[in-house]
């Protein structure tokens, strides 16, 4: 506990994107096979400085096969919500989870260079507390630390549905179960909310084993996967609604609520399209009546290919599908990035009207097909992936892996991991730095990226900006 | 006329506990900026206010009414204020060693002020830090008060928790009320943050001052 508020807690999202800029970043990485513990990386992103673009710092963990995915902070700007009143938080530990082992490491970054591991939760006590396995997106809210997970009990993490759990946000100790009342929710992925409307959106990957030892034809092909969202009475505990994005639109994965809580939209991606092999985006909102809806507001058509280039699981298509596995909405709420990690795109969309949402640009890098190389030359293994924006909206930094046993799917053989970013020019340019390339050690991939003080997919702001 | 000051200073003690409840944003006067900034109109300020101060003064009756009640007994007179001042210091220590604040108020939806500032309050333990000051108030001035009938004592004495409670909560009001003001037109929510002390400490401290003022003006009288 501070006296003041940790300065990089903001009021407001323009606050934030004002705010000094990030000259370390944050990037997991994961020993796709097991044979080396997983870690984190801490990446100089000050371009005046001599290490840019290199890891300065790295932590292993003393376990291995754990899968690191998503992790989050411990506390953000929500801490400023007015209901709150004690700001005192800091911004300090870095909350992990092992998406495979379900194991939970929370990592003390006060002192980035010398991070260390502060403690571990084991995969028992998160069963024996909640009933829950696989944890994965991590926010800080009203009652602590919000863990959605994708698992439930039982050795393939079928036994029970999958859902958010609390932890405290001081002591980590485990409080228990999120829902009080989960209506048809049945799968989970990823949840954000909107904290002064009170309002929480969440969305549905799959069930463990529909994703643990790669992805199922069979099950994506007769839609099984997840194809809905559902919105929920935050402190209320409640699914108020569910909406089915249609069949079709299999895997609805991250939601992206804009930052502004005045504005009750947001946007969701969904991975493939059944019927077309399309990507989509989701745009929904709350009406007056306080009920949701949702409409398609971007599609991505898939790219025809020859058979003999594509993986196996492809083959009979005969067309690379866009893939669209990560979204994420600059602060100010006018930039949408959808990572397209089939056809290696990085899109840059202007929602300044979220229902008519404007392709502004576009980069090219990997691809199953195209395999574009980075402008310093360098191959770019896999697509572009998960994507995260600094918080003044200028550079776009994203790494290339999407989980162990998809990545060997759909880019059989190990292709690296990357890295990279993307500058933004004042008008929206939107291109390669050619500068910036992190190389990671041999053997792992590299997943989320988080950007010390905050970054576009962290904070939930309490006050409006204008 | 030193009986007149005593009253003056415990008055002047109600009003100053109430300016102070007022400027720690841990009793609401943010949700007073947000609720203007949200609904983007400025009637929606007062509106907030007057909410939370609602809930302030119920929070703060509740508390008092029953000493009020107690108060009636002179026979036991000091010994219920020193106890009383004991129950007050107690919680101060509480609050010292426990720094944990109850999750029950992280489920009150924010349309719920009300709500939200009567639990605040009772939480921290905001009515308690008037107990001993009501209580001197309370004191009978001279012997003759012994012979008044018990039932005019307590119509008496719930007046004044009334009277202390609602006083309280004016200062408290106009305190967080100027505060939410110069944020919301002048300073802008840049300042927000800026205006935030961890006053946990000063809280809890806050609490065994005036406990132990009570229970040394009981012991004293």
């Amino acid at each position: 506990m501070n006296l003041r508020p940790d300065p990089t807690f903001h009021a407001t999202a323009a606050l934030a994107m004002k705010a000094p800029v990030e000259k370390l970043a944050f990037t997991l990485m994961l020993s796709p096979d097991g044979s080396q513990p997983d870690g984190l990386a801490v990446v100089d992103v000050d371009p005046s400085s001599k290490t840019y673009g290199e890891i300065v710092h790295s932590l292993f963990m003393p376990n291995k096969g754990d899968e690191f995915h998503h992790f989050g902070w411990n506390a953000c700007s929500s801490a400023l919500s007015p209901l709150t009143g004690h700001a005192f938080y800091e911004r300090r530990y870095l909350i992990i989870p092992g998406i495979r082992s379900s194991r939970i490491y929370v990592i003390d970054v006060k002192e980035p260079l010398d991070a260390k591991i502060h403690k571990i939760i084991e995969p028992e006590e998160l069963m024996e507390k909640t009933g829950y396995s696989r944890p994965h997106t991590i926010h800080c809210g009203p009652e602590g630390i919000y863990v959605s997970t994708l698992g439930g009990g039982g050795e393939d993490g079928t036994d029970g549905p999958p859902g958010i759990f609390i932890m405290d946000c001081e002591t980590f100790d485990i409080l228990g179960r999120y829902e009080m009342d989960r209506g048809p929710q049945d799968k989970h992925y990823d949840f954000w909310w909107n904290l002064p409307k009170d309002y929480m959106v969440s969305s549905e990957w799959g069930l463990p084993p529909q994703f643990e030892n790669g992805i199922v034809p069979e099950d994506l092909l007769s839609n099984k996967y997840g194809h809905s969202i559902h919105f929920w009475d935050l402190r209320g505990r409640t699914n108020i609604q569910t909406i089915d994005l249609g069949e079709n639109h299999q895997m609805a994965l991250e939601i992206r609520p804009a930052h502004e809580p005045t504005k009750e939209y947001g946007f969701c991606g969904v991975v493939v399209d059944t019927t077309n092999l399309e990507g989509a985006i989701f745009t929904w909102w709350r009406n007056e009546d306080g009920t949701f809806d949702a409409k398609k507001t971007i599609t991505i058509p898939p790219v025809p290919a020859d058979p003999d280039d594509l993986p196996e699981l492809l083959k009979g298509f005969a067309a690379v599908p866009p893939l669209v596995t990560d979204i994420d909405l600059s602060l100010d709420d006018k930039y949408l990035y959808v990572a397209c990690w089939g056809t290696g795109e990085m899109h840059q969309y202007d929602v300044s009207d979220p229902m008519n949402p404007v392709l502004n640009g576009k980069v090219e890098i990997g691809g199953i097909v195209a395999k574009k190389k980075h402008p310093n030359g360098s191959d770019f293994g896999y697509g572009p992936q998960m994507v995260e924006i600094s918080r003044d909206g200028k550079r776009v930094y994203w790494t290339n892996s999407l989980y162990s046993t998809w990545d060997d799917q759909f880019y059989p053989g190990e292709r690296g991991a990357a890295m990279v970013m993307a500058d933004v020019g004042e008008n929206g340019d939107f291109a390669l730095n050619k500068d910036f390339f992190v190389k990671f050690p041999k053997g792992y991939r590299s997943h989320q990226i988080r950007l010390e003080g905050g970054d576009c997919s962290t904070d939930s702001f309490c006050f409006p900006s204008f | 006329m030193e009986a007149t000051q005593t009253v003056a200073a415990l008055w002047g003690a109600v009003i100053i506990s109430g300016l102070y409840h007022g400027l720690n944003p841990a009793m609401g006067w943010p949700l007073a900026v947000s609720a203007a900034l949200m609904e983007r109109k400025h009637s929606a300020m007062p509106k907030a206010l007057s909410a939370l101060a609602v809930g302030h003064f119920l929070s703060m009756s509740l508390i008092l009414l029953p000493f009020s009640l107690m108060a009636s007994l002179v026979t036991w007179e000091s010994q219920i204020r020193i106890a009383a001042g004991v129950l007050v210091v107690l919680f101060g220590i509480y609050l010292l060693i426990n720094r944990r604040h109850p999750r029950i108020l992280a489920r009150i939806p924010p349309s719920k002020l009300a709500l939200w500032s009567f639990l605040a309050a009772l939480a921290h333990g905001a009515g308690l830090m008037l107990v001993p000051l009501y209580l001197g108030l309370c004191a009978p001035e001279d012997t003759t008060m012994n012979h008044k009938a018990a039932t005019t004592l307590m119509a008496g004495n719930a007046g004044a928790a009334i009277w202390v409670a609602g006083v309280h909560t004016l200062a408290m009001t106009a305190a967080g009320g100027v505060l939410a003001v110069l944020m919301y037109v002048w300073l802008g929510l840049r300042f927000l943050s800026k205006t935030f002390f961890n006053l946990d400490t000063v809280w809890a401290l806050s609490l065994i001052l005036v406990g132990a003022f009570g229970v040394y003006s009981a012991a004293a009288s």
